[in-house]
C-alpha cells in the first residue's frame, strides 16, 4: 500500500516511453544473460554465411570443377561433391533456402496459432471447444510425420513446406496464446471495450494481443528453432529444393554415400544447421528467462 | 500507567543505497490495552511502520536508525531466531487481505493447531485441542469440530479475518499490528470485527497499532491516533481531541474529506498528491498543498510542538490553524451539501428498470428489481457484497445479458447485450468500473484510452481526436502532460479520472459508477466525488451510483435504493432513508456504519 510501490512507480515514471512495449523490455532485459550474446553471435555468423555467402563463393554452385569426391585442394578448398561441384560454393549458396523457408513457416504458424488462440480465449463457448479440439487433432501427429504426410500426397512444393511446417506449429502456439489470453480476458478493460461496442477484432488485436506479447516472443524463438530442424529434415528427405539446386539439407542427402572419403559436403551443412538451432535456442532461452524475471535486480 | 507495551524512538527507514528515507523521526508509545490509530494516505509510510514493529522491512528498504522496544526488548537488535520466535508470540500481525494470510490448502483447524505447535510446544494434544476451541470462542466463531474441518475458501471474508484474529491473539502477544484489516469487508462484518478487536485488546491488555486510511473506523476504535504525512508523524493526540480540535492543516483537510453517515456535508478534497520518498519538497512536506503555508514553511521542516495534553503537532502555524477554529469543518457541515438538496423536478424517467431478474448460470442473483433514474439525478444503490448491486449495474450497461424484465432508456427497450444495442444507445450509457487498476489497458496510453470512444462513437481520429482528448482530460482536472503516459505511471486517483474521462468522452446521458472510489484514499475520493457531482450538474447526467459506503450516499445522492440479497428492501429519497429508515436491514446498515461522531462508549 505505502512506501515501496510508490517508489517503484516513481522509478517507472522516469523510463523513456519508447521502451515501454513489454516485448521490447523483455528483449532489453535478456541482454543481461551471457547465453543471449553467445546465441546471438552464433546465429549472426550462420545467418551471415547464408545471406552473404553467394558473394564470396569462388564458383557457381552448379559448375563442375573437378572429378567427384576430390579431397580439398588449391582449386576447391573443401574438395568436390558426388558430381564434382565445389563444396564451399554449394555450402555458401545453400543456406538461404533453409533460413527463408523456416522464417516464413514460423511467421505463418505463429500468426495462425495466435489467431486461433485469441479467438478461443475470447469466445469461451462452442467455438472455443471446436477450435481447441481441432488443434488437439493436429497435435496428435508428430510434427515431421504431419509435414511428410501432406507433402508426399501433394508433391514437393516450397509453399507447401511453409504451409505444413507452419500448420504443425499452430496447435502449440494456439495453446500458449489461449492460456496467456484467458487471464487477460477477465480484466475489466476488456469489459469496458465491450461496453463501448468495440468490434471483436479490435478487442482481440487491440486489447488482448499487446498484453501477451512477451510469452509470444518466446514462442516465436522456440518455433523458429523447430522450423529450422524441420525444414532441413524435409530437404534432406528430398521434398525440398530439387537438384541441382544448392541446399544444406539436400547436400547432406546427396553426399552421405561418400561420407568416408569426402566428409566436408556432409559435415559443413550439418554443423551449420546444428549451430543455427543452438544459436536461436540460446537467444530464446535468454528471452524466456528475462520474460519470467530471472536475474532481475532487486527493487530500488 | 506502567511501562508502555511498545516504545518506538527515532525510527528511520530508508531506501537501500540512497539518501532518501521512507519514514523518519518516528517516536511513539503504546500503553497496554491501548489502541493506537495510524492514519495517512497511501504512500505515507504507515504500513512500513507497522511492519517495522515486527522487525521487518520490505525489499529495497532498510531500518537505518532507531529503537523498537516491545515488552522490554529491542526488536531491531534480535537475531533471526529470536525475531522469528517474537513474531506471533510477542508481536502479531493482521494483514489487509485475510485470504492471502491463510493457507488455502490446509484446513482451518490444522492452521490454528500449527500456530500453537510453534509457539506453545509444551501443550499436549488434548490441551491443544481445547485451546483451539477457546480461540474460536474468543473471536465468536462456531467452536465446532465441523468448522475446523473447513478450508479457507469455504469461509466468508469476515470469518477468514476472525480466524486470523484468533491466531494473532492465541499467544496473548504484547502488541498486535492491524493493517487495514477491514478494508475488504462489509459494514456489518466490519462492525463485528472491530468490536471483537476492541474487546480482546481490552480484556487481555494487548496493545494494538491500527493502521488505516479510514478515519471513521479509527475514530470509532482508537484511543489515540497518529497522523502521518510523507513519512513523518505530523500530529498525534487523543482521538476525540484530534477530531474536535485538529492543529495540523493536513488533519483538518483529511477530516473535511470524509463523508459522514450522520449528516449531509460538503466534501472537500485535498489538491495535489502526496510526494513519493524521492520527490519530497524541502521544508514542510505538506507546504505545496497547504492553504496556511508561508515562506518559512518552504525552508524549514517544523519540529514537534506540544499544543495540549498528549497532543502535539508539526506545524509552524498551528496557533493560526486552531484559532481559525473549525471554519473549514463548519462550512463543510452546514453550508449545504455537495449534492444539491433539491431533487430535480420529476420528468419522464430517463432510465427505467422494471422487474429485473438476473442469473449467474442457474443461480438467481436479482429478484424483481425496479428502479427509475431521471436526468440530472443521482440515484444511489446501496448494499453489501453479494447484494447484486454490481449485477444490476452490469445489466444496465449490457455486460450481463442473462436477465429477464424490462430495461428502458428514454422510453425505448434496451437489448440485453451491449454489442446488439445501437450506437446511440451504447453512447448514452457509460460505465465506470470499480478498480481503475483493472479497467485501463496497461498497453495503451492515456490519450489512446480516451480516444477510443471518440473513434467508436464520433468517427474521430488522429489530430482532431487528440484535441478532444485534451479537452476531456481538462474537464476531469488532469494535466495535458499525462496524455502520453501509461496507466502504471499514474496514481490511483489519476487513473480513475482517466476512466471517467473515457466515459464522459462519449457524451453520455446515464453514467453508471460501480464503487468508483472504493480503491482510493479518502482525500482522493473526496476530490473525485466533488468532480462527479459538478460534472453531473453541468452535463445534466443521470448518475447511477453503486456503493457500499452509506456516508458517501448521504453526501452525493438524491435518492437511494437499498439492496439485500438481490432484492430492493427500501427505496426513497436520501433524507428520508437516513433520517427515518423503514426497513430493518437499512437500520442495521446505518447502525453499523462507523461515524466520526464520537458517541461510542470508551
Amino acid at each position: 500500500m505505502s512506501g515501496v510501490p510508490s517508489v517503484q512507480a516513481a522509478a517507472l515514471a522516469t523510463g523513456p516511453s519508447a521502451l515501454r512495449a513489454p516485448w521490447l523490455q523483455t528483449v532489453v532485459a535478456s541482454s543481461r544473460f551471457k547465453r543471449t550474446w553467445i546465441g546471438l553471435g552464433i546465429t549472426a555468423a550462420v545467418v551471415a554465411i547464408a545471406l552473404l555467402g553467394p558473394v564470396f563463393s569462388p564458383y557457381s554452385p552448379t559448375e563442375f570443377v573437378a572429378p567427384p569426391y576430390e579431397p580439398p585442394s588449391n582449386e576447391a578448398w573443401l574438395g568436390t561433391d558426388y558430381l564434382g561441384r565445389d563444396v564451399l560454393s554449394r555450402f555458401l549458396w545453400g543456406g538461404r533456402s533453409v533460413l527463408g523457408l523456416s522464417i516464413l513457416a514460423t511467421v505463418f504458424g505463429l500468426g495462425f496459432g495466435i489467431l486461433v488462440g485469441l479467438i478461443s480465449a475470447y469466445m469461451r463457448n462452442w467455438i472455443d471447444d471446436v477450435l481447441m479440439r481441432a488443434m488437439d487433432v493436429l497435435l496428435a501427429f508428430p510434427q515431421i510425420v504431419f509435414v511428410l504426410l501432406l507433402i508426399s500426397s501433394v508433391g514437393p512444393q516450397l509453399w507447401l513446406i511453409v504451409l505444413t511446417v507452419g500448420l504443425s506449429h499452430a496447435p502449440r502456439v494456439a495453446r500458449v496464446t489461449r492460456g496467456a489470453a484467458l487471464e487477460v480476458v477477465e480484466r475489466d478493460f476488456v469489459k469496458s471495450a465491450e461496453a463501448l461496442g468495440e468490434s471483436r477484432w479490435s478487442i482481440l488485436v487491440g486489447e488482448l494481443l499487446p498484453n501477451i506479447s512477451s510469452p509470444l516472443l518466446v514462442e516465436f524463438g522456440l518455433r523458429l528453432t523447430y522450423s529450422i530442424g524441420l525444414v532441413a529434415a524435409v530437404s534432406f528427405l528430398g521434398f525440398g529444393l530439387q537438384p541441382p539446386a544448392a541446399d544444406w539439407g539436400l547436400m547432406i542427402n546427396e553426399n552421405r554415400v561418400g561420407l568416408t572419403i569426402q566428409p566436408w559436403p556432409v559435415a559443413l551443412p550439418v554443423i551449420a544447421v546444428g549451430l543455427l538451432t543452438v544459436g536461436t535456442n540460446l537467444i530464446t532461452d535468454g528471452i524466456a528467462r528475462a520474460a519470467i524475471g530471472i536475474g532481475r535486480s532487486s527493487a530500488a | 500507567m506502567s511501562v508502555p507495551a511498545v516504545e518506538v524512538a527515532g525510527l528511520r527507514i530508508g531506501l537501500t543505497g540512497s539518501p532518501f528515507d521512507i519514514v523518519d523521526e518516528i517516536d511513539f508509545q503504546i500503553e497496554q490495552a491501548e489502541v493506537l490509530g495510524l492514519v495517512g494516505e497511501s504512500g505515507s509510510g504507515k504500513t512500513t511502520i507497522g511492519l517495522a514493529l515486527l522487525g521487518f522491512c520490505r525489499r529495497g528498504s532498510e531500518i537505518e536508525a532507531g529503537r523498537v522496544t516491545i515488552a522490554g526488548r529491542d526488536v531491531l537488535e534480535l537475531d533471526a531466531v529470536a525475531l522469528n520466535a517474537a513474531r506471533g508470540h510477542t508481536v502479531a500481525y493482521i494483514p489487509q487481505d485475510p485470504s492471502a494470510a491463510l493457507n488455502p490448502a490446509l484446513r482451518v483447524g490444522l492452521q490454528l493447531k500449527e500456530m500453537l505447535a510453534v509457539h506453545q510446544p509444551d501443550l499436549d494434544d488434548t490441551q491443544r485441542r481445547r485451546r483451539v476451541f477457546e480461540m474460536l470462542e474468543e473471536v465468536k466463531l462456531p467452536a465446532q469440530a465441523s468448522f475446523l474441518q473447513r478450508y479457507t475458501h469455504q469461509l466468508s471474508g469476515g470469518q477468514q479475518q476472525r480466524v486470523v484474529l484468533a491466531m494473532a491473539f492465541a499467544c496473548r502477544p504484547a502488541v498486535i499490528v492491524l493493517d487495514e484489516p477491514t478494508t475488504g469487508l462489509d459494514v456489518t462484518t466490519q462492525a463485528h470485527v472491530l468490536e471483537t478487536v476492541r474487546t480482546l485488546c481490552r480484556h487481555y491488555g494487548v496493545a494494538a497499532l491500527y493502521v488505516s486510511h479510514d478515519l471513521a473506523v479509527v475514530a470509532s476504535l482508537a484511543d489515540r491516533m497518529l497522523v502521518m504525512y510523507a513519512g513523518r508523524i505530523v500530529e498525534s493526540g487523543p482521538t476525540g481531541v484530534l477530531f474536535r480540535d485538529p492543529a495540523h492543516p493536513y488533519t483538518r483537510r483529511l477530516i473535511a474529506a470524509i463523508p459522514d453517515v450522520r449528516r449531509r456535508r460538503n466534501l472537500v478534497g485535498i489538491p495535489g498528491h502526496a510526494p513519493s520518498p524521492t520527490q519530497r519538497p524541502s521544508g514542510c512536506t505538506f507546504a505545496p498543498r497547504c492553504a496556511y503555508a508561508t515562506g518559512e514553511c518552504r525552508v524549514r521542516f517544523p519540529s514537534v510542538e506540544p499544543v495540549g495534553a498528549h497532543h502535539s503537532v508539526r506545524c509552524w502555524h498551528h496557533t493560526r490553524v486552531r484559532a481559525e477554529g473549525s471554519a473549514l469543518l463548519e462550512s463543510a457541515g452546514s453550508a449545504g451539501s455537495t449534492a444539491s438538496k433539491q431533487s430535480p423536478a420529476p420528468t419522464s424517467s430517463l432510465l427505467v428498470v422494471r422487474d429485473l431478474c438476473a442469473w449467474y448460470g442457474r443461480h438467481p442473483v436479482l429478484h424483481n428489481v425496479s428502479i427509475a433514474l431521471d436526468a440530472g439525478e443521482c440515484m444511489a444503490v446501496a448494499g453489501e457484497s453479494g447484494s447484486g448491486k454490481t449485477t444490476l449495474a452490469r445489466c444496465v450497461a449490457g455486460l450481463h445479458p442473462t436477465f429477464s424484465g424490462e430495461l428502458m432508456l428514454a422510453g425505448e427497450a434496451l437489448e440485453p447485450q451491449a454489442r446488439r444495442r445501437p450506437r446511440a444507445v451504447r453512447r448514452a450509457i457509460q460505465y465506470v468500473f470499480q478498480s481503475p487498476y483493472a479497467s485501463l489497458n496497461p498497453r495503451r496510453t492515456v490519450g489512446q484510452i480516451v480516444a477510443r470512444p471518440l473513434y467508436v462513437f464520433f468517427d474521430l481520429g488522429g489530430r482532431e481526436a487528440r484535441e478532444h482528448v485534451l479537452a476531456h482530460l481538462e474537464r476531469v482536472a488532469l494535466s495535458s502532460g499525462l496524455i502520453d503516459r501509461y496507466p502504471d505511471q499514474l496514481s490511483g486517483g489519476e487513473r480513475q479520472r482517466v476512466a471517467l474521462a473515457r466515459a464522459l468522452a462519449a457524451e453520455p446521458q446515464v453514467l453508471v459508477c460501480d464503487e468508483v472510489t472504493s480503491a482510493l484514499d479518502v482525500s482522493v475520493q473526496a476530490a473525485l466525488v466533488e468532480l462527479l457531482v459538478e460534472l453531473q450538474r453541468s452535463m445534466n447526467l443521470g448518475l447511477l451510483f453503486i456503493t457500499h459506503n452509506l456516508a458517501l450516499i448521504r453526501t452525493i445522492a438524491h435518492r437511494v435504493a437499498v439492496m439485500s440479497v438481490g432484492r430492493i428492501v427500501e427505496s426513497a429519497s436520501v433524507e428520508s432513508v437516513f433520517v427515518s429508515p423503514k426497513a430493518d436491514y437499512t437500520r442495521e446498515l446505518l447502525a453499523n456504519s462507523p461515524s466520526m461522531n464520537l458517541t461510542f462508549p470508551r
